[in-house]
């Protein structure tokens, strides 16, 4: 085993190289969201309005979440399973938190007259609206895999200390949190 | 220890009980028929799915074509057999003219995505990748059955788009809205688009999933000894190839989504100011429809490389193989093949230079379009180089790996001509441009796959296509591809535009007529001589000639050392070690040695 974890620190793990090549991917799909926000911003008919105070809370709850998560690999690297299934519990709740929090600032957008779809909408709140939906997904797409390892960690038929999965996990929540960074720098930058 | 090594002893440390693990690929599986055939991970069977899938899709893309020609030449005659073939889309025997524009715009959504990139670069990257680099499946077996089944699915709706009610889409394979995003404005654009985009949203899925595959399988699975530089030609196109993919297919996707909303949720992304048939304006404000373009031609230019890069590598291999000579200028060919994967992404807005883009802006495009005729002209001196003295043998495939290098040089020269903004307003959207990308992309794409299957079908199939067809065909195809397009040239630089219905009411065009029915009946000859190679395809898998030596070409490869009908894992036993590059034909009195050979001691330098 110690030639193997040798070999394995001198070259990337395939799965997670294949993760990093889909990772520019997914920066291409927002690179192109942002750069059509771009566009279409300095184009007539552009509605200003104010972000969601609750957008702040909601990048606090992510950050927390990667905190988590950091901290659910480091107790399974120390064979912690105990403490490696509860925070990987509460990083999926903090997931879920920060999807429902994004969709309270939808609502809070629409009761101050900012509609993101549908008659009368501008582009300003639909940008924002479809943006930060496919954002969401992305995050409930980690979630999704979170609970996946969740059980797992429960099966009695399985015992693995492979690091690998919660490697591979780790490095794609923490780019959804970096995207969210991100995205909440580029709305506040460009639009304020 | 090789990373598939690394793969497998995870598997095994994960089950607890699995202690003991063949490390000599020696994989005895149960194959029932569903593994093997239908949810098959084997690169190799994947690559068959995606090939006949793709020349289903040919053929049916190859058939629209041919009904639309048939209007386009008799714009006035009645065939009855249309109406029993067509039913309401061609009453009295004529094609309508909504039918006319779903035939145009599914003909080139179907050959462009299903049958040029899925069926190209779909079939010669799973079958190829594993094979050439020394690997015994790609980097996730998983994925890439995924990355089909999602092409599937993809295929199933875009099929079954053809037989709703109001028809499949027809506003062209662009999908530009404000067509494509209301219903309201064509027949075509109710349930038909809805289906076109739930079917390229799949297929743009099975693209990044089958590109994620292939470039990690590339950079991560190579054998003992294959360094980079030693990489078949073949290899390093469908590298860039999948690269382009994966950086543009997601642009795309994100310009799909915007463009479902402004279709189902009201949102004005790219609609302002509408009137469709007097009513309006519609209620939809402030969005634009040029930004559609841009994102739709941030894929679509590097789409074109997609499909004519798999094609160049295939040439490239197949050519230095028949010529029995080193390809000329190995490094050039990488070094072109990287410029032109990194050009794609910066020459996308000469697709939009008569949609009201900046002139100035459009001068840096059109320096940058003309930039990409510095690698092209690279690879094509090159391989008229590597043909120059070379001891040729005229095999199928190499004739037309022959014949892409002569579209190549036809097609790319007029793409000079378009890639100039200030031609571009008289020649644009005219047959020129028709003209144009279906000899540099159609035909040259369609000959790179012609090339790759009859090059690899005997390792595909273990036998061989029949020689005396496979001429027939060529001569057919390529000289009456010439023939097909090389008079739309002249009706460009008239002026006729693309994409009409019926030209007879137009004083200026009235004399293409002729020429028009020339077209069709040319059309018409070489789509039979594709159904010639079809008899020849599956004729062959079960009767062909069998292949009894393992190196039928004498190729310098790695997939000619596999046994001759290769299991799932590619070789019985070690994986072999490389030593040289692909391409030593004719060193030092050899006729080829392969990659497998120690380099001698008294060896010259190549």
């Amino acid at each position: 085993m110690a030639t193997l974890s040798e070999q394995q620190h001198k070259r990337l793990h395939p799965h997670k190289f294949t993760l990093w090549i889909g990772i520019a991917s997914m920066l291409m799909m927002f690179a192109g969201f942002t750069s059509a926000y771009i566009v279409k911003k300095n184009q007539s008919n552009w509605l200003e309005f104010a972000l969601p105070p609750v957008f702040w809370y909601s990048t606090v709850v992510i950050l927390i979440s990667s905190l988590t998560l950091f901290l659910a690999a480091q107790s399974f690297k120390a064979r912690n399973i105990r403490r490696y299934r509860a925070l990987l519990t509460i990083t999926a709740g903090l997931g879920v938190l920060f999807a429902v929090l994004q969709w309270t600032g939808f609502d809070y957008l629409v009761s101050h007259g900012v509609k993101i779809i549908g008659s009368g909408s501008n582009p300003a709140g639909s940008f924002l609206g479809v943006i930060t939906g496919v954002h969401i997904i992305h995050v409930l797409g980690g979630v999704i895999a979170l609970i996946v390892m969740f059980i797992k960690a429960y099966s009695k038929h399985r015992k693995s200390y492979n690091p690998i999965p919660i490697e591979v996990m780790s490095i794609y929540w923490h780019f959804v949190d970096g995207l969210w960074i991100y995205l909440f720098i580029f709305y506040n930058l460009i639009s304020g | 220890m090789s990373n598939e090594e690394v793969l497998h002893s995870q598997t095994a440390t994960g089950h607890v009980h699995d202690t003991d693990h063949d490390h000599n690929g020696h994989h005895h599986h149960h194959e029932t028929f569903i593994t093997k055939y239908v949810f098959s991970q084997d690169h190799k069977m994947i690559a068959k799915q995606f090939l006949i899938t793709g020349m289903f899709w040919a053929v049916m893309g190859g058939l629209m074509s041919v009904l639309f020609r048939v209007q386009l030449a008799y714009p006035d005659e009645s065939f009855p057999f249309l109406e029993t073939l067509l039913g309401k889309w061609a009453k009295g025997g004529h094609i309508s003219a909504d039918a006319y524009y779903a035939l145009v715009t599914t003909h080139g959504t179907v050959l462009v995505f299903f049958v040029l990139t899925a069926g190209l670069s779909g079939t010669f990257a799973n079958f190829l990748i594993p094979l050439q680099i020394g690997a015994r499946d790609m980097a996730s077996p998983f994925l890439n059955m995924l990355s089909y089944w999602f092409f599937l699915a993809a295929s199933v709706v875009m099929l079954s788009s053809v037989f709703v009610e109001t028809g499949p889409f027809s506003g062209g394979w662009t999908a530009y809205p404000p067509l494509s995003a209301l219903g309201s404005a064509s027949p075509g654009s109710k349930t038909g688009m809805d289906l076109w985009l739930i079917a390229m949203a799949l297929f743009v899925v099975s693209s990044l999933l089958g590109g994620l595959n292939y470039i990690a399988t590339i950079l991560n699975m190579r054998t003992k000894g294959m360094t980079m530089t030693r990489l078949p030609l073949t290899i390093w196109a469908l590298f860039f190839t999948a690269v382009l993919g994966v950086l543009s297919f997601p642009v795309l996707l994100s310009g799909f989504i915007l463009l479902i909303f402004d279709r189902n949720f009201g949102t004005s992304f790219y609609l302002s100011d509408i009137y469709v048939n007097g009513v309006g304006a519609l209620p939809n404000e402030g969005g634009s429809a040029i930004l559609y373009q841009h994102l739709f031609w941030f894929l679509g230019h590097p789409e074109v490389y997609i499909i004519i890069l798999p094609a160049m590598g295939i040439v490239s291999e197949v050519m230095s193989t028949n010529a029995r000579k080193p390809i000329f200028g190995y490094m050039a060919m990488v070094g072109s093949l990287f410029a032109i994967a990194v050009l794609a992404f910066l020459v996308w807005a000469h697709h939009m230079f008569v949609s009201g883009l900046n002139p100035f802006l459009g001068s840096f495009f059109v320096l940058l379009t003309l930039l990409i005729a510095v690698p092209s002209a690279i690879k094509v001196f090159n391989w008229l180089t590597t043909l120059w003295r070379g001891n040729i043998r005229f095999t199928p495939g190499m004739l037309y790996s022959i014949g892409f290098v002569s579209m190549f040089i036809s097609g790319g020269l007029t793409g000079i001509y378009l890639g100039n903004s200030a031609l571009d307003i008289h020649l644009h959207d005219t047959y020129f441009i028709v003209a144009h990308f279906h000899i540099v992309m159609g035909v040259a794409g369609i000959f790179g796959m012609y090339a790759g299957i009859y090059h690899w079908f005997p390792k595909m199939y273990g036998r061989y296509l029949n020689n005396t067809l496979a001429y027939i065909h060529f001569w057919i195809t390529f000289v009456g591809a010439y023939l097909i397009f090389w008079p739309m040239h002249y009706e460009g630089l008239a002026g006729m535009p693309r994409r009409y219905y019926d030209y007879t009411n137009w004083e200026s065009f009235k004399m293409f007529a002729g020429v028009n029915l020339f077209i069709t009946v040319v059309a018409l000859i070489v789509f039979a001589v594709q159904i010639l190679f079809l008899f020849n395809f599956f004729y062959s898998i079960f009767k062909g000639r069998k292949v009894t030596s393992q190196n039928p070409w004498g190729s310098n490869t790695l997939e000619w050392t596999a046994p001759i009908r290769p299991g799932h894992g590619n070789w019985e036993g070690e994986i072999p070690e490389v030593h040289r590059w692909a391409y030593d034909y004719g060193k030092d009195g050899k006729d080829f040695i392969a990659q497998t050979t120690p380099v001698g001691a008294e060896e010259g330098k190549h």
